[in-house]
């Protein structure tokens, strides 16, 4: 890789080195539509995902009176009886720790509450529960989801106004969904807790996967410009040329998305274990991947192919045939495409 | 003489930039030293702790609270939280009678006037109506012919309620721009100047309203219905409909018999005089102020107008939010540490930058000492963000959670496409055969369409987000239109014009092996010559060197035709391989 990245780049640019993302789109398709079924099935069979306390509330105990102010005591004190759960621990005004949980049966609440107890050196009556509604509420995920749609819906609307084609739009938006349901896909696999980091590190995929799919499509843009009046490749072999081309770009950038939330992933996380850190670089980990892969395997070839059965595509691709079966000398040039 | 133009052209750009920086660094300086701002950026709650307050909300009128009133107590507070600045405040309610406030540092008093207090709705008389925008300083009215109050004001229409002051922050008061930062509450005795906020279908307007004459609370009840139209028929029209208690009833006869008087006396003219208009008043902001057309005898206002079933809807809730003032008791104020230990900052920090270092290490080895142009961009962008961020913490209020350290860690990877796709366009053109300073002109011209396009549906993400969304989600779409900008402005004003620059220089006009420019690497001539290899010590001095690297590039052409066929044949064999690799 060290020599020839530069070459895999130059044979791709020349049409020389190809690969044939849009004729095999079939596989792609077919890949895609499985994945986002079991993305969707997932969830369902399991029962529906891994809500936070930020989106259904849970417990908050108060411990009045501590010998210590550090917060470890008071994870270990939650972690013992719940395995997994991720406590929000912190101090209040001088010698008071909040700590905050999910949802918790009444067994675990007394038994937290003794721990807790124990943890801090105080008197059971000195820790309070109470139950606390959530802050991510109804209303936030409304007003966020309107804000997707809306959003979606002028993207669309700028993107078939920049091109000139709505079909672009479909297919942009096409690949946007397939990463959407993936990565929710993957999410839930993990069996993370959804927290409201996650759904901001959800969001920037959204926002990730379109912008990737403006910049291979404005190359598509560019290659298949003039089109109607060449006989060299057909549409589909332009556009499959335009995403070789963009093919060294689409890694580089991938490579350089993906490299700090890695480090934050692995280093991160992995020391950390779970929080804010983990929820948000695994949604953005497996979105920035995908999202770069449904652009090259999805959006482009969906765009060929809704725009192939265009009766002027056609005269075009015919005229390529009648060229190629004259001058079969030079087809070497083309016939990997 | 054409390229030494583009040369200076490229030159001025680069000096504005450092014009900008120069200038945000006074701005945000000046802040430092009035004692508003600080150098580092503000944190949020999860990193740096702040205030919990423990609100319990009060209905007038009755003792208890239900769900509902207390779901929508949470949506007024955020509304109120919101409207000062994008704090990502934190609320939610306990044992389902509190709500609880958390704040990130120590809130101002008037914060915590502006969370307790009620929703203050009431009517008042409009006495002045204007343009939207503030008058210029230069044309404002000069203070010898400022009005001065002739007798004590009649009634809430007299104009003797606008004194020299009242007129005088009526001319500087800005509605098309409204200040973010929240005033204090209004007297409701003295004469009030204030903006109806512009929308969809209406433009913003500025008042100068006499005092209350009606208030929230006498408001029995509120509903939209169609309008009836002459015969009774069914009309594409919506109204609002108030009904009032009996002592408004009477009151608001009065008024509307006064404000009557102005609109038939008007009426020659159009029916056009603003003191035959009412306002209602929500939070010291004007949401609607319709013409008296009839003295109103039985205390049912019908409001009509330019409403869709939408808008009348709005205004009807907004009428019967105002009728049930639900006011505030803090219980208690805490301080409250931070969320997230130390801990998970630290070594978020320090995978942050091994990620940067991986970047680095990437973009040196893509891109050979066109990296360091990435890499000072991505230094650039970052200052300019930097900048942004410690102005708008003090500014917006703008605070910095661990999620948003992260989203500016990502916003590195867009960041840097700017300038991938930049440079992968530029190779394109050297791959035509090209020389570098039209390449990297014609580069520029086909790229810059592309980051442009790119870039527009970024800013849409973070513009529609951030007007429609609340809470988290709007510090999110701050942070993207934020890094999205300052990308905007590094390719353009830095990135591309330190390029123009460069391409003149020997080091990568003549396409040096490690200058990443290299045309016979990029198969711009016909034989690849395996100069591709692992970053060598000799690297650097290459790049220090610059100036006689024409005569090395020459011995080093010499050197290495031995080896030529070699390196021909492993890449072929590597190449295969290498190929399928790169592919996922």
């Amino acid at each position: 890789m060290t020599t020839s990245f530069a070459k895999f780049g130059n044979e791709l640019y020349t049409g020389k080195r190809s690969y044939n993302f849009v004729s095999s789109k079939k596989i792609w398709f077919i890949i895609a539509a499985v994945a986002v079924a079991i993305s969707i099935l997932l969830p369902v069979v399991k029962g529906g995902y891994n809500l936070g306390i930020d989106f259904r509330g849970g417990s908050e105990f108060t411990v009045s009176n501590v010998k210590t102010t550090d917060s470890a005591p008071g994870e270990k004190a939650v972690h013992d009886v719940v395995p997994g759960a991720v406590p929000r621990v912190a101090n209040v005004a001088g010698s008071t720790m909040r700590i905050q949980t999910d949802k918790l049966s009444d067994d675990q609440t007394i038994k937290i509450k003794t721990d807790l107890a124990k943890a801090y050196g105080v008197t059971e009556n000195q820790v309070t529960s109470t139950f606390i509604g959530p802050t991510w509420g109804q209303d936030v995920t409304k007003q966020a989801l309107i804000g997707l749609a809306v959003f979606v819906g002028l993207a669309a609307l700028l993107m078939a106004l920049y091109f000139r084609t709505w079909k672009m739009s479909v297919s942009a938006l096409a690949g946007m969904l397939v990463t959407m349901f993936t990565t929710a896909g993957v999410y839930s696999l993990s069996d993370f807790e959804v927290t409201p980091s996650a759904i901001i590190g959800f969001l920037t995929v959204l926002s990730y996967s379109l912008y990737d799919t403006v910049v291979v499509f404005d190359k598509i843009r560019e290659n298949t410009s003039d089109i109607a009046t060449s006989s060299r490749r057909t549409f589909a072999e332009e556009v499959n040329l335009a995403v070789n081309q963009t093919l060294v770009r689409s890694i580089n950038t991938m490579m350089v998305a993906v490299l700090p939330v890695a480090a934050i992933l692995f280093i991160g996380a992995g020391l950390l274990g779970a929080g804010t850190l983990r929820d948000l670089s695994l949604a953005l980990f497996v979105g920035i991947l995908i999202g770069t892969a449904a652009t090259i395997f999805i959006a482009a070839p969906l765009y060929a192919w809704l725009r192939q059965s265009e009766p002027e595509l056609q005269k075009q691709a015919k005229k390529v045939a009648n060229r190629r079966a004259s001058a079969s000398s030079s087809s070497s040039e083309t016939a990997s495409v | 003489m054409a390229r030494t133009g583009q040369k200076n052209a490229a030159r001025r750009v680069l000096i504005w930039l450092v014009a900008i920086f120069a200038v945000l660094t006074a701005v945000l300086a000046g802040g430092v030293v009035t004692g508003h701002a600080s150098w580092a950026p503000k944190l949020a709650l999860d990193l740096e702790g702040g205030t919990q307050m423990i609100l319990a909300p009060k209905v007038e009128g009755s003792s208890g609270i239900n769900e509902e009133q207390l779901n929508q107590a949470v949506a007024i507070i955020r509304q109120r939280v919101d409207s000062s600045g994008v704090a990502e405040a934190e609320i939610t309610t306990q044992s389902g009678r509190n709500v609880v406030v958390s704040l990130p540092g120590t809130p101002s008093s008037e914060t915590r006037a502006l969370i307790q207090a009620s929703a203050d709705m009431n009517f008042r008389p409009v006495i002045t109506a204007g343009d939207p925008a503030a008058v210029p300083v230069a044309s404002r009215t000069p203070d010898a012919s400022l009005p001065k109050p002739t007798a004590a004001p009649a009634n809430a229409s007299d104009t003797n309620w606008v004194t020299a002051d009242v007129y005088k922050a009526f001319e500087a008061l800005d509605c098309v721009n409204p200040a973010q930062d929240k005033q204090p509450r209004s007297d409701p005795a003295k004469p009030l100047v204030t903006c109806e906020p512009a929308t969809a279908k209406t433009p913003a307007v500025k008042y100068i309203l006499g005092p209350v004459e009606v208030k929230g609370q006498d408001i029995v009840s509120s509903s939209f219905d169609p309008v009836q139209g002459a015969q009774g028929s069914v009309t594409n029209a919506w109204g609002v409909t108030i009904t009032f208690d009996a002592n408004a009833t009477k009151t608001f006869k009065d008024v509307t018999q006064r404000l009557n008087q102005f609109y038939v006396a008007s009426q020659a003219q159009g029916g056009n005089d603003p003191k035959a208009q009412f306002a209602i008043v929500l939070d010291d902001q004007v949401i609607s102020a319709p013409r008296a057309l009839a003295v109103i005898t039985d205390g049912k206002p019908q409001i009509t107008g330019n409403f869709t079933q939408a808008s009348a809807q709005a205004l009807s809730d907004q009428l019967r939010y105002g009728a049930l003032p639900i006011s505030f008791d803090i219980q208690s104020e805490e301080q409250i540490s931070a969320t997230l230990g130390g801990e998970q900052l630290r070594l978020g920090l320090m995978a942050g930058v091994i990620g940067l270092l991986l970047v680095v290490v990437y973009s040196l080895f893509q891109y050979r000492a066109l990296g360091f142009v990435t890499i000072l961009s991505l230094v650039v962008a970052g200052a300019l963000t930097y900048l942004a961020i410690a102005i708008l913490g003090w500014t917006e209020n703008y605070r910095l959670s661990l999620a948003g350290v992260a989203g500016l860690i990502v916003a590195i990877g867009q960041t840097a496409d700017s300038f991938i796709v930049y440079f992968e366009r530029i190779r394109d053109e050297l791959r035509e055969g090209k020389g570098l300073v039209s390449a990297v002109a014609n580069g520029w011209k086909r790229a810059k369409r592309t980051v442009l396009a790119s870039k527009a549906v970024n800013l849409l993400a973070a513009l529609v987000l951030y007007f429609v969304a609340v809470g988290n989600v709007r510090g999110f779409a701050f942070t993207l239109g934020l890094t999205a900008l300052a990308d905007l402005l590094v390719v353009f004003m830095f990135t591309h014009p330190t390029l123009q620059v460069l391409a003149r220089t020997k080091f990568f006009g003549e396409g040096h092996r490690f200058s990443g420019l290299d045309p016979e690497r990029l198969g711009a001539l016909p034989l690849y010559r395996g100069a591709g290899r692992l970053r060598t010590p000799t690297e650097k001095p290459a790049v220090v060197r610059a100036r006689n690297t024409g005569a090395a590039a020459e011995a080093e052409r010499r050197m290495t035709i031995a080896e030529r066929r070699l390196a021909e044949k492993q890449a072929q064999l590597a190449g295969s391989s290498n190929g399928t690799k790169e592919e996922k």
